[in-house]
């Protein structure tokens, strides 16, 4: 993921143009919790959605490609694209978690682009289902999930009644590789595509993003010879 | 963007229709197996060379993929997939580590390749599912100490005695020999036949009468073993023998074709690292005020890299193309394996000249990809051979 973000000349975001897309990494921790999930037979099918323009279908075959059954497209693009946030997203995955009747809807706990870390939360709270966010460990058990959190104290235990929205973080799983075989196989598989209004979602963001910048250059720091100096120093420039 | 050329041919009327990008199951393959190249073997590959370690662990981790055999149709425990999608693996993972590349390379088109092309189904069973997985890698053994080039010179006999084949004679340059369960081994059952009378054998590893010899300490590839196979009364029975008695010549030379492809591959992922490398250092190292990449000298390397690197890739995918065709393609796999490896070569070389001396030290990875290119001028056929191969092929086209 080390790749050169520049902000544009308009300060408007930052140039996406020939920029490798792909996904998002803890969204292919969640592709694994849920593939993971059907291997042991905990539940039926798994469906990859994604929300953008055309390229994001690449990135639905990669989940197929690692064990989900089908996909959905629903297409977001030009202006429409670059206002969506959070908000949007989880308007839309509330409507197909609810026409598609899911036991779980599991996703990254944040993308690493925006570091927003609200669709989870923001889709459980429109479907007022429970949920289990920065997952490191997920059980199912009967018609409840345990989850097990990474919170700033330490790990948090909790257990959620089904339907629930989890998102996943770091430690959940190691997503494995496509293999050659899968992705011979998820060439088969189906991707349904779809618009938002389809869904009934207003795509409209109440957001408007001002201004993109960079962050300041670091400057030199400066070296001192005793803790009382530097004490002296972080109170003379206002720090302390 | 990525160009494929589709070659059809009708009553000896080329035409080329150019494609703009590799089919979508070929870029989700070559993704999935450059993804495993940066993130497995790019951080080992250092110290697979340094200490001379086979993979073992990456090479089972690649056969959970598929890796290890590509064309292999799935009932037998392969991938199903075509020769295009094999060249962009291999490819990748040599990106990673040429080593691994190797051994990628030998089992699917050394080993396998001749066995899945002449073996009975019976013998498919045996010899390939057991070396889809990963758990086990195969080798080809047909130069010997007097013998490279001059393949048809085999010394290496096989008589018949009751149900047995006996053995006699020695290999020289094995790769994965140390590291191998199984062989495909050539030797000669009819002297006065000469080329016409050398036959291919299947013969396991360990098995009475096969050793080893030391492991050689070469420049490159050095997480590969490669070692002499002695046989002393190699006892083996009848039905190890693939294809029909006088035939090996002919299995070595097609499975040659093939693993050319391979080899073209592995020599195209070692140029694109040495590339990589180069380019990336132009970008950050600073001499005379600016980044090097500002200056044309370094900038004329880098393009004349660049070119050597696609014009190979893309002989190669023809090549690749051609024989998942079913059409000839020896003349395009051997140009392939020319151009492909003196590519490597020219990029071993010229990124070492741009990374300076940080380019001979092994703090940076410029100078094992300068080592491990060379071999590929060198085995399934060298440079000298290529040539030969070319010339003898285009003799034929203006002939008639």
């Amino acid at each position: 993921y080390i790749v050169t973000i520049r902000v544009k000349p308009d300060h408007s975001g930052v140039v996406t143009d020939g920029v490798k897309h792909s996904m998002n990494p803890f969204c292919e921790i969640a592709v694994e919790e849920a593939v993971k999930l059907k291997e042991k037979k905990f539940i039926k099918e798994v469906v990859a959605v994604s929300c953008g323009p055309t390229q994001v279908t690449e990135t639905i075959r990669t989940a197929l490609a690692m064990g989900c059954d089908r996909g959905i497209h629903v297409e977001v693009s030009g202006k429409d694209y670059e206002a969506m946030g959070p908000l949007q997203i989880a308007k839309i995955f509330a409507a197909l978690a609810k026409k598609e009747e899911a036991s779980l809807v599991i996703l990254g706990k944040q993308a690493i682009d925006d570091d927003c870390n609200q669709t989870g939360q923001m889709t459980a709270a429109l479907l007022d289902w429970p949920q289990g966010t920065f997952a490191s460990e997920v059980t199912i058990d009967g018609e409840k999930v345990k989850v097990v959190r990474e919170i700033d104290g330490g790990l948090e235990t909790i257990k959620i009644s089904m339907p629930a929205v989890l998102t996943a973080d770091l430690r959940l799983n190691t997503p494995r590789y496509a293999t050659l075989p899968n992705i011979m196989k998820a060439k088969k598989k189906k991707i349904a595509n779809m618009k938002p209004a389809d869904l009934g979602v207003d795509m409209v963001s109440r957001v408007e993003v001002l201004r993109v910048d960079e962050p300041p250059t670091r400057l030199a720091g400066v070296k001192v010879e005793t803790v009382d100096d530097l004490v002296a120093k972080l109170k003379a420039n206002g720090t302390i | 963007k990525w160009a494929v050329m589709c070659l059809l041919l009708r009553s000896g009327f080329h035409l080329m229709v150019v494609l703009l990008e590799l089919p979508e199951m070929h870029q989700m393959m070559r993704q999935t197996c450059r993804d495993y190249a940066d993130r497995e073997l790019g951080p080992i590959a250092g110290k697979l060379d340094k200490e001379h370690l086979f993979p073992a662990q990456q090479v089972r981790e690649l056969g959970a993929m598929g890796v290890m055999a590509v064309e292999v149709p799935e009932a037998l425990g392969g991938a199903g997939m075509d020769y295009l999608a094999y060249s962009l693996a291999v490819e990748e993972i040599s990106r990673g580590c040429g080593s691994t590349g190797c051994v990628v390379s030998v089992n699917n088109s050394l080993y396998i390749g001749p066995i899945l092309k002449f073996g009975t189904q019976k013998q498919k069973e045996q010899w390939i599912t057991p070396f889809t997985t990963g758990e086990k890698v195969g080798c080809f053994a047909l130069s010997e100490p007097g013998n490279g080039s001059d393949a048809g010179a085999a010394s290496t006999l096989a008589r018949q005695e009751g149900e047995e084949w006996v053995l006699n004679g020695t290999k020289a340059w094995i790769t994965n020999s140390w590291d191998a369960s199984a062989t495909v081994i050539f030797a000669t059952t009819d002297k006065s036949l000469k080329h016409k009378g050398i036959s291919a054998f299947l013969v396991p590893m360990p098995h009475p009468g096969l050793s080893l010899g030391k492991k050689e300490d070469k420049l490159g590839i050095r997480a590969t073993s490669t070692a002499n196979l002695i046989l002393e009364d190699c006892r083996i029975p009848l039905g190890n023998m693939l294809g029909s008695r006088g035939s090996g010549f002919k299995i070595a030379m097609q499975t040659l074709d093939s693993g050319r492809i391979g080899i073209a591959s592995q020599a195209l992922g070692i140029a694109q690292a040495a590339l990589d490398c180069a380019a990336d250092y132009a970008h950050k190292r600073t001499a005379f005020g600016a980044p090097i990449g500002k200056l044309q000298a370094v900038q004329f390397k880098l393009a004349d890299m660049a070119v050597a690197v696609e014009s190979a890739r893309l002989l190669t995918w023809k090549a690749a193309m051609l024989k998942d065709a079913k059409k000839p393609f020896t003349k395009e796999a051997a140009m392939a394996k020319l151009a492909a490896s003196e590519a490597a070569t020219f990029c071993g070389h010229q990124s070492i000249q741009v990374l300076g001396g940080m380019g001979y030290v092994t703090d940076m990875p410029a100078e094992r990809h300068y080592r491990d290119a060379r071999i590929t001028e060198i085995y399934e056929g060298t440079s000298e051979i290529q040539r030969l191969v070319i010339a003898g092929q285009l003799l034929k086209e203006y002939a008639s």
